[in-house]
């Protein structure tokens, strides 16, 4: 049987020139695939990749996913697929349970990017309190001569910090947090009696007994907008949001409700409900902070990446155990 | 402290001043024009015996000379090289400082700004509020499977200005005084090795000691400034050091912006000689180079190390205790001279 892996072009709707592709490359769409041969294995990419596919359903200002999914009809139409690679962490655009039933191995980014998103993660934090690219802006709109000194932002030393999932992220963000002289706490789906923090059976109890809540945890359908009104509300409104997992976990619509209306303190945001659309009343805020879902980027961990996938891909092609397998898949 | 007469150089602080309005006389110096300041002192020079001044304005060797009957100088900061030290001893005015007190702060905007250099945060959330992220989608962000040659793919990565990993990078420290501790606190528990440059060797520290700078900045990945501005560290960062870091080095100020030859600085972004950097002070403030709004591997925050609304109030009681403890004639809680 030979082992094929078939590239694909990730074409980005609407945008001008995709650069030269000079290597021949199938796009990735609805009619060109049947006249390929079946692949075995599929590379998936992340996020900020969309694939231009028919949308199962339409979003309001969002031409195509933001996740190149691999659902049940894409599954059902690779009959010889054996194995999923993502190169992300998160796995909520697999239909693992899919992939469970026809004994298809999935793989994804492991832990390989847990410090980098830790590291991204108290950057956003720092940037919300310490107000950096507010004050930035305001340098580069020539305001600091004019308009004199920038008001004073909220010190971080001292902040309880709540982390929701104390997984490989969420440990390496408590860490972090901890030479900053903060204390931590955390809600997780299971007690972690190896960590020194305190443990709250619920978000909102964890939300009540915090000034930040930096959310690192797995998007299921368990934990679909997980911080909802409630939390908010539990928060307070000095509170601090801090997003790094996925966009669902957080109702977004009424955090932007809260900011408006002064209910939250201020919010970091790698992710969103809707990406790549971000509400626009958020572009006129100083005390939150956008990102466009890159916590995991950077070159190094790039490369990184590469290796992973090409291990993983050899381990299945030789019948080895997957380095990064997804647990509840073959 | 009625009867004690304070010059406040700046409106530094509305606690501050609302408390010494209350509690002291107070004459606010930025209330007369530039050209009529030395008048306005001299006027009052009978009934000034304090000075509490910033790192914008302090008490310099002509503002002491006309003020006779000056017994302090209290800043609202830790750096005095905006205070005439020399002066002071020879007439025995006695000074304090805020030390401690903001340490944490700006260690944290330490480590804040070379996470939001290295990892672009503020260049993407420039992106996010422009719109272009929905518009444009990642036009930015490409990554591209080019080749497959038997088991080996190339990726290529165009990151998004090149964001770079922080964790497990060399930190450079210049001084490892309170403020130099702290940051190196911080970056360990990033996984990053701590190596510095001072006047002599700290013991014990386990951190690696340079004895010349230029040696540090040859081997480090981020170079932080957090020494004090004397006549020895005037320039301290300049062209040499600024080449030995490199286009793959980023430079952090959270000193003072003479600490960096900051032309010199300019030019090396400029000419892509030295790899980034975050700057939190500049050499005539409030007034940045121009030059650097358009670089996305720059970030520069307007003197903010200390500026939060915990370490303000903090600074400002600290400042009010010495006052207090010198009109007392108890011993002063942060003298310097």
């Amino acid at each position: 049987m030979s082992n094929e892996l078939l590239q694909y072009e990730i074409a980005r709707p609407g945008a001008a020139s995709a650069g030269a592709h000079s290597q021949p490359e199938a796009k990735f769409g609805a009619s060109p695939l049947r006249s390929l041969p079946p692949p075995q294995a599929v590379g998936v990419n992340d996020a900020t990749r969309p694939l231009p596919r028919r949308p199962r359903r339409s979003r309001p200002r969002c031409d195509f996913q933001p996740l190149a999914s691999v659902d049940a009809p894409l599954i059902h139409a690779l009959p010889s697929l054996g194995f999923v690679f993502t190169t992300s962490v998160g796995v909520d655009h697999i239909d693992l349970a899919e992939c469970a039933r026809r004994g298809i191995a999935v793989a994804n980014a492991g832990t390989i990017f847990s410090r980098d998103v830790a590291d991204y993660a108290l950057g956003l934090l720092v940037d919300v309190l310490l107000r950096v690219s507010a004050s930035d802006r305001y340098i580069r709109r020539g305001l600091w001569p004019i308009a004199g000194d920038f008001p004073p932002g909220r010190k971080l030393g001292g902040k309880r910090v709540g982390i929701v999932g104390l997984g490989s992220i969420g440990s390496e963000i408590a860490k972090r947090l901890e030479a900053f002289g903060c204390s931590i706490s955390y809600f997780s789906r299971n007690k972690k009696p190896l960590f020194p923090y305190t443990y709250f059976p619920t978000v909102c109890d964890l939300a009540a007994e915090s000034d930040v809540l930096v959310i690192a945890c797995a998007l299921t359908e368990e934990t679909h907008h997980i911080i909802d009104k409630d939390v908010m509300l539990a928060l307070g409104k000095d509170g601090i949001i801090i997003n790094v997992g996925r966009g669902p976990l957080v109702d977004e619509a009424e955090l932007v409700k809260h900011l408006i209306q002064g209910k939250i303190g201020g919010a970091g945001l790698d992710v969103f409900e809707h990406e790549p659309a971000v509400p626009e009343e958020l572009f006129r805020m100083d005390n939150v902070v956008l990102s466009s879902h890159q916590a995991v980027l950077t070159i190094e961990s790039s490369n990184d990446l590469v290796e992973l996938a090409m291990e993983n891909l050899e381990a299945f092609f030789s019948n080895r155990p997957l380095l990064t397998p997804v647990h509840g898949t073959t | 402290m009625e009867s004690l007469g304070v010059l406040l150089t700046f409106p530094m602080n509305a606690y501050l001043e609302s408390e010494l309005a209350r509690r002291c006389k107070l004459f606010r110096l930025w209330e007369s024009p530039p050209e009529r300041r030395q008048e306005f002192i001299r006027s009052n020079a009978a009934a000034i015996r304090a000075i509490v001044g910033n790192s914008h304005a302090g008490a310099d060797a002509d503002t002491i000379d006309a003020l006779p009957k000056l017994e302090i100088v209290s800043s609202f900061s830790v750096g005095l090289d905006k205070v005439d030290l020399d002066k002071c001893r020879e007439r025995g005015i006695r000074v304090t400082n805020t030390p401690d007190v903001l340490t944490e702060d700006v260690a944290d905007l330490a480590i804040g700004l070379t996470i939001a250099l290295l990892r672009r945060i503020c260049v993407t959330d420039r992106f996010v509020r422009s719109g272009a992220w929905a518009t444009q989608g990642d036009y930015r962000l490409t990554t591209r499977v080019l080749g497959c040659q038997k088991k080996l793919c190339y990726l290529e990565n165009l990151g998004f200005g090149n964001p770079i990993k922080f964790n497990g990078k060399t930190i450079g420290i210049i001084g490892l005084g309170r403020i130099g501790m702290s940051v190196a606190k911080r970056a360990e528990a990033f996984g990053c090795p701590i190596s510095y440059y001072s006047r002599s060797e700290k013991p014990n520290t386990g951190y690696k000691y340079y004895s010349n700078l230029l040696d540090l900045a040859s081997n480090c990945h981020v170079l932080i400034v957090a020494c004090p501005l004397t006549d020895e560290t005037r320039h301290i960062v300049n062209r040499d050091v600024l080449d030995a870091l490199g286009p793959k080095g980023v430079l952090v100020n959270i000193g003072r912006g003479p600490h960096v030859d900051e032309p010199e600085l300019v030019a090396a972004l400029r000419e892509g000689r030295l790899g980034g950097a975050a700057l939190d002070v500049y050499e005539h403030e409030p007034h940045v180079p121009e030059e650097l709004f358009g670089m996305d591997n720059v970030v520069l925050v307007p003197h903010i190390g200390s500026a939060t609304n915990e370490t303000r109030d903090a600074m400002a009681d600290l400042v009010l205790q010495n006052l207090e403890a010198h009109v007392m004639n108890k011993p002063l809680l942060t003298p310097v001279v």
